[in-house]
């Protein structure tokens, strides 16, 4: 790991240009591209011009500087979409966690097992092929039946199970091929320590699984977003992102910038989720350094 | 890790306050309830199917005016999602009533699903397929060689009867999937939109018009009622547990007592209609003040003034023909929702003629014949 990080100011400095050329690019499509959109065959490639499918970039920000609702008293629009963007943030942060710990639960056992591999990663890929829509719903309803006790299972923990569902996927994968990855001539060299297998884990495999994992954990990160953003359409969870994209899109014809808040509201949970798993990356890499000399 | 413990907390704190409250509401409840044998409430769910929206105002309204709490029932409103379907959350016991369109649930009886319309909320169908004016297309027949959008999900059905009966085939019309909003009639996808009179149709009318630079306004549109064409299908009705109401006298009582309270609430939306609709804004919809308003309106039409008893009461031409279309309609894959008549425990006056009973003796207008609509003036984008 010798990548020289350019200064923060500039990295941030360049962040920005790129959401200035992004809005650059809209605009100028919004200018000169034809009317009707550019259309192969009958297929539409790049949409519209008009304000009502591309609203300018300016509408879209000066909408989410005036209140929900210009009657009554509403929040700001800004106000509205940062708040169910942390709600969904929230409930995609448990779904990781859950997914994560129990991904890297199932990498440890197959990496342990080899008859566990062969018996459980066929069924591992095999549930990442069940269509969202079908499962949403049956968590949901297996979830209303739980209650134990004061504890009663709530509709955002069947959103945060389902987000969970999405995220274990890659860690698992991710995580069983970094168990694996440390040279042959290192495995045996624990083993002529005769160290254990708990050892050999944590001194050795887990260490050499973080190269694999941060990849693993960031495509997780972006599951649990999606799926945390699906769910809550899917069974109608109150507070977040995903149903304000719904309801938004009924504005659509009269107020087109409207739909496009929570769409910027999306767009930030998965930049904080990201910047998270950046974060996780940067501890790691100080605990690598000290392990890369071996 | 900080949102997580946050949402435990949060949820913690949700769990606790609920229990106070619960403990606050029955312990005052039996101050303002008339039920007062006992004082308790009997919790009651009701499955929406959709968002909070004035399309169950009545309900809304019934639960805020304190009616439901009146017959003694604690009632729940969960509100729907997209994949979430009524009839099943129903069937499968975790809902003691929901709402659903009729042609719907016949295709979920003739699965198996034991349940029950006991409750005909609105009479008139709120379908339509709208069309810009130039297009001239003012009844089923002119569809021919039109792109003709339509949900699809059972949303479908009137459409295809209309068709079917003016002489249209599916393969004469190119079917064009229609999204949440209507963008793609805006935008001339599509000719001929599905658009319900209380939701869609008012999002044309918010929607600005580019050859006029104002809103788009009814003379600028053609719609197909279907009501008129003769092919309606009965939609929102109150539906219960087959087995239940066989079995169980207690729920086949406290269907009575439930359906009076919706009742009620449906009056209440009738007689105050800006009031419903700012208690379906404060129940979380987050539709725009003169949408929602609009939408009230709209759906007071579908049911008041009511001509088959009372409202609530099966109208049994209109079951049947919701019934034969139901059985003698194809879709673009030739399929049809049902293929023999329901049983008879799929549809029953029983509950409500009761509940209607009680109302009357109470001197209450259960038909509303002197119903008129209000006027309702849309703004940009529905605010």
């Amino acid at each position: 790991m010798t990548r020289t990080g350019s200064p923060l100011g500039r990295r941030v400095l360049l962040g920005v240009l790129g959401v200035v050329v992004l809005a650059a690019i809209w605009e100028l499509y919004k200018a000169l591209g034809p009317a009707t959109g550019v259309v192969i065959g009958d297929l539409t490639v790049l949409p519209r011009t008009s304000d009502l499918a591309m609203p300018h970039v300016w509408d879209m920000v000066a909408r989410l500087f005036r209140p929900v609702r210009s009657a009554g008293d509403d929040e700001m629009m800004w106000q509205a979409v940062l708040q169910a963007s942390f709600f969904s943030l929230g409930v995609a942060a448990v779904g990781w966690f859950v997914g994560v710990v129990v991904g890297m639960v199932l990498a440890i056992f197959m990496q342990r097992f080899r008859t566990a591999e062969s018996a459980l990663l066929p069924w591992i890929v095999l549930s990442q092929t069940v269509p969202l829509i079908a499962i949403a719903p049956l968590v949901k309803r297996w979830g209303s039946q739980i209650e134990i006790g004061s504890f009663s299972w709530e509709n955002w923990m069947s959103v945060a199970l389902i987000a969970s569902y999405l995220a274990f996927f890659p860690v698992s994968i991710g995580a069983l091929r970094g168990l694996g990855s440390p040279d042959v001539n290192h495995v045996e060299l624990m083993r002529t320590y005769s160290v254990g297998w708990w050892a050999t884990l944590v001194r050795l495999r887990l260490p050499a699984s973080v190269p694999y994992l941060l990849p693993a954990l960031r495509l997780a990160a972006a599951n649990a977003v999606i799926g945390t953003v699906v769910a809550e359409v899917s069974i109608g969870l109150r507070g977040g992102i995903g149903r304000m994209i719904v309801e938004y899109a009924a504005a659509a014809g009269g107020d087109p910038a409207k739909p496009w808040a929570p769409i910027f509201g999306a767009v930030l949970v998965g930049l904080l989720a990201a910047g998270v798993v950046a974060l996780i990356g940067l501890a790691l890499a100080r605990y690598r350094r000290g392990e890369t000399p071996a | 890790m900080k949102h997580s413990k946050r949402l435990i907390v949060t949820g913690a704190i949700a769990a606790v306050s609920a229990l106070a409250l619960a403990g606050c509401s029955s312990s005052g409840g039996s101050d303002d309830s008339t039920d007062s044998a006992s004082g308790e409430l009997t919790p009651v769910t009701l499955q929406l199917q959709w968002f909070a929206q004035a399309q169950f105002a009545g309900y809304y309204a019934a639960l805020d005016q304190g009616y439901y709490k009146d017959e003694g029932l604690d009632v729940t409103i969960l509100e729907g999602g997209a994949d979430i379907v009524p009839q099943d959350v129903l069937s499968a016991g975790d809902a003691d009533y929901a709402i659903s369109w009729v042609p719907k649930v016949l295709g979920s009886i003739e699965q198996g699903a034991e349940i029950t319309d006991v409750a005909q909320i609105f009479e008139r169908s709120a379908t339509t397929q709208i069309s810009m004016k130039d297009k001239n297309i003012t009844t089923a027949a002119d569809l021919k060689g039109k792109k003709v959008g339509s949900w699809g999900y059972g949303n479908e059905w009137e459409l295809f009867a209309g068709m079917q009966k003016a002489g249209v085939a599916t393969d004469d019309i190119s079917l064009v999937q229609q999204a949440f909003d209507m963008n793609g009639f805006l935008a001339g996808d599509i000719d001929a939109a599905q658009a319900m009179t209380y939701n869609e149709y008012a999002q044309v009318l918010e929607a600005t018009n580019p050859a006029t630079g104002k809103l788009f306004t009814p003379d600028d549109l053609n719609v197909i009622d279907w009501n008129k064409e003769g092919t309606a299908m009965l939609q929102d009705a109150i539906w219960a547990d087959s087995a239940k109401l066989a079995d169980d006298d207690a729920y086949a009582d406290q269907t009575v007592k439930f359906i009076k309270a919706s009742i009620k609430g449906w009056i209440y939306a009738k007689d105050n209609p800006e009031k419903a609709a700012a208690i379906v804004t404060a129940a979380g919809s987050t539709l725009g003040e003169s949408h929602q308003l609009w939408m009230t309106n709209e759906v007071n039409k579908l049911i008041w003034p009511s001509t088959s008893g009372g409202i609530g009461m099966i109208d049994e031409d209109a079951w049947k023909q919701t019934v034969d279309i139901a059985m003698g309609t194809k879709n673009e894959t030739g399929a049809t929702v049902i293929s023999a008549e329901p049983p008879a425990s799929a549809h029953t006056n029983e509950y409500v003629e009761k509940a209607l009973a009680e109302l009357k003796d109470e001197g209450v207008d259960t038909e509303g014949a002197d119903f008129t609509p209000i006027d309702v003036t849309l703004k940009a984008g529905g605010e």
